[in-house]
């Protein structure tokens, strides 16, 4: 056991993969001879050369369209999107090419990619460095998106994700790169896409989130008990796949739930959480659902950013509001 | 392809010399300020990419255009856009996210615009602006106007596909363009001829038909003459032109960015070989100018820019309501304001 950063341990997760299995790849802007510009590469170009890790010309919609022709002709790219923001240049390549593999080729041939994207703001830089696009990329039906929020998912995850002969989408929290550090088995794990995690067992409302706004309630959390109030607390970890069972017996459990999230309310991710409880957990509801995002704006400069993510006050305004009705 | 020729000596045009060099004291005091205010102070929120080492380009090109003349820019636009005409005032309360700033402190360095003098938008996205100064050009021309744009990118740019799309539809629609590449010779932490096939910038535009240039980016006398040529031409309706203006990036990717990974004297051996403002400074000596009267431009440019650090540092933030401003003119967020 290792007490590991979030992006340290993708790291070691990188470097693990890569020995574990020699078809893997690492490409991207800056990954080679830098190591990332968040350091998320650093020392692999140097252990496995520059075969296996290596700089891409600034240009996304090749990177991500290379690693097609890459992936079903025999290796397994893993590549870096420098900032989310950035996959917008090769969303073709992404959502029409490589998550259709499958399906054009009516299952002879998968796309074994894992695309890795930091993203996410409160980390004072500005708009399409730190938009959240899950939801957009959640459409992409054949892509899997994967959204850890800590040191130890994210190595299970990440392996999962590389193993996966399918593409996965697997997004960074940049906020928690190196604010998130916790124990990471030094063996060899993975784990399984859609099974959320209960990050806290109660049974007055259950909060439902993912990714960079797992620490935003985990802050809320700690008012909440405080306050006298036990919520059941959930971290979805992939929202394709998302796991509704585990969604529904969640909600069940306490009638009640507010989902966070740090994207835009309009038709984000958090409406396809609530569509489904609607779907298959009706009965158990006492109060409406409610959702904690951020406004239908782009996402603002750094001096007012505080403004625009959600915070832990407006998580625990919301439970209370829950709780009233 | 065509080189420029120095202007030198007796035959350099003062006036316009010493407004050059101006200009270029200004940029390199309002970059030092800059990164002092994100490096000393922590007053940028976020990073700022300083064009150090490079004023030349702006300072050249921008004396060749109109005030109502459009300009495109990048990331690292802070020289572009003070030379365009843009008040540093307001600029440096931009960097700092302040109210008063360009865009209300809503741009920020990487998407400062100022419409008023004809700066339509530096650009967070890597090549983006090719095609939309593509797209104003092709405005000047269907409505008969006869400004002209000048769209100005890095050498990072030219891997990607806008710069193809941009530059094709510049030929093939005739449009009132200059197009500059910028070359610094790094494009973040790589440098950019390990990853640029071929013979570069001028090349691939010369491939789609473009009138192409190539000039010593750090001789501002050189940049401005070749950039006054191209611009009168394009004025005169003949098409989109290309300039490649080879220079270099002093500080690292941002200021922040010890830039670690090249050779660590590469900088100061550039610094004492082409320092574009020391270059300046030699050729007005050469004519005959005072030492004394060259120093101070430079004294003059280094407190008009601490002056205005130290007034956009004292001007407010803008209101937080201002996040969810703007967005539409329908459905308005503004009701989910808190
Ligand atoms: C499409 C896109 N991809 C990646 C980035 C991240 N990034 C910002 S600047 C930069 C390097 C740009 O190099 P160049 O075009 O030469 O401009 P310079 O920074 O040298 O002025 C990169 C990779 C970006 N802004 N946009
Ligand atoms: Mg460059």
């Amino acid at each position: 056991m290792t007490t590991l950063t979030m992006v340290e341990a993708i790291r070691e997760t990188l470097r693990a993969e890569m020995l574990r299995d020699e078809r893997v790849i690492l490409m991207g802007e800056d990954v080679g001879h830098l190591g990332g510009v968040f350091r998320a590469t650093d020392g692999l170009r140097q252990q496995f050369g520059a075969q296996r890790v290596f700089d891409t010309p600034l240009a996304e919609s090749v990177i991500a369209g290379s690693a097609v022709g890459l992936a079903i002709s025999g290796l397994i790219p893993v590549f870096e999107m420098q900032f989310l923001g950035f996959s917008q240049n090769a969303f073709h390549q992404i959502c029409q090419q490589i998550a259709r593999t499958r399906f054009r080729t009516r299952g002879s041939h998968t796309c074994p990619i894992t695309i890795r994207a930091p993203f996410g703001g409160n980390v004072r830089t500005p708009e399409l460095h730190s938009d959240s696009m899950e939801p957009q990329y959640a459409q992409g039906t054949g892509l899997k998106v994967v959204m850890p929020s800590t040191a130890y998912d994210a190595k299970g995850l990440l392996a999962s994700a590389i193993r996966d002969p399918d593409p996965v989408l697997f997004l960074e929290p940049l906020r928690g790169y190196r604010l998130v550090s916790d124990d990471v088995p030094d063996d060899d794990y993975t784990i399984e896409f859609g099974k959320l995690r209960v990050m806290r067992e109660g049974d007055d409302i259950t909060i439902v989130t993912w990714s960079a706004s797992v620490p935003v309630v985990e802050q809320a959390v700690e008012q909440l008990v405080a306050e006298g109030i036990n919520p059941h607390v959930v971290d979805l970890r992939t929202i394709v796949p998302l796991d509704e069972a585990g969604l529904v017996a969640a909600v069940e459990k306490t009638g009640r739930c507010v989902v966070v999230h740090e994207s835009p309310a309009a038709a984000g991710f958090g409406a396809e959480v609530i569509t489904l409880l609607q779907e298959q957990a009706f009965y158990s509801l006492q109060a409406p659902l409610k959702r904690v995002t951020a406004p239908d704006a782009p996402y603002p400069p750094p001096g007012i950013e505080g403004h625009y993510i959600p915070s832990s006050e407006l998580v625990v305004r919301a439970v209370r509001e829950t709780l009233i009705d | 392809m065509s080189k420029s020729r120095a202007t030198r000596g007796s035959n350099l045009d003062s006036d316009r010399a010493l407004s050059l060099l101006t200009m270029m004291e200004r940029i390199r005091a309002f970059e030092e300020q800059a990164c002092l205010a994100a490096e000393r102070d922590k007053l940028v929120l976020g990073a700022i990419h300083p064009s150090i080492g490079q004023e030349a380009v702006a300072a050249g090109i921008m004396q060749a255009v109109n005030p109502d003349d459009f300009l495109l820019s990048t990331h690292r636009g802070h020289g572009h856009t003070l030379a365009k005409g843009a008040e540093p005032l307001a600029m440096m309360r931009e960097l700092l996210g302040r109210a008063g700033g360009c865009c209300g402190g809503k741009g920020g360095s990487m998407h400062i615009a100022d419409f008023n003098v004809g700066m339509l938008g530096a650009n967070g996205v890597v090549s983006a602006n090719i095609t939309i100064a593509a797209g104003a050009a092709h405005s000047m021309k269907l409505q008969r106007d006869s400004r002209v744009v000048v769209c100005i990118f890095g050498d990072g740019a030219i891997n990607r596909g806008p710069f193809l799309e941009g530059l094709n539809w510049a030929k093939v629609f005739d449009l009132p363009i200059l197009f500059v590449c910028e070359d610094n010779q790094y494009s973040a932490t790589t440098r950019t001829s390990a990853m640029t096939a071929g013979d570069g910038a001028a090349a691939r535009a010369r491939a789609l038909g473009l009138v192409d240039h190539t000039v010593d980016g750090n001789q501002v006398e050189e940049v401005a003459d070749i950039a006054t040529q191209c611009i009168n031409r394009i004025r005169s309706g003949g098409g989109p032109e290309f300039l490649h203006a080879i220079t270099y990036r002093r500080t690292g990717h941002t200021s922040f960015d010890p830039a670690a990974y090249r050779p660590a004297d590469e900088a100061v051996q550039h610094e004492q070989r082409a320092d574009p403002i020391n270059r300046q400074r030699e050729l007005l000596t050469l004519a005959g100018k005072d030492k004394s009267e060259l120093d101070r431009i430079h004294t003059q440019a280094q407190q008009e820019m601490t002056d205005v650090l130290q007034q956009a540092a004292q001007s407010p933030f803008p209101d937080p309501a201002l996040a969810l401003k703007d967005v539409q003119d329908i459905g308005s967020p503004e009701q989910e304001l808190r």
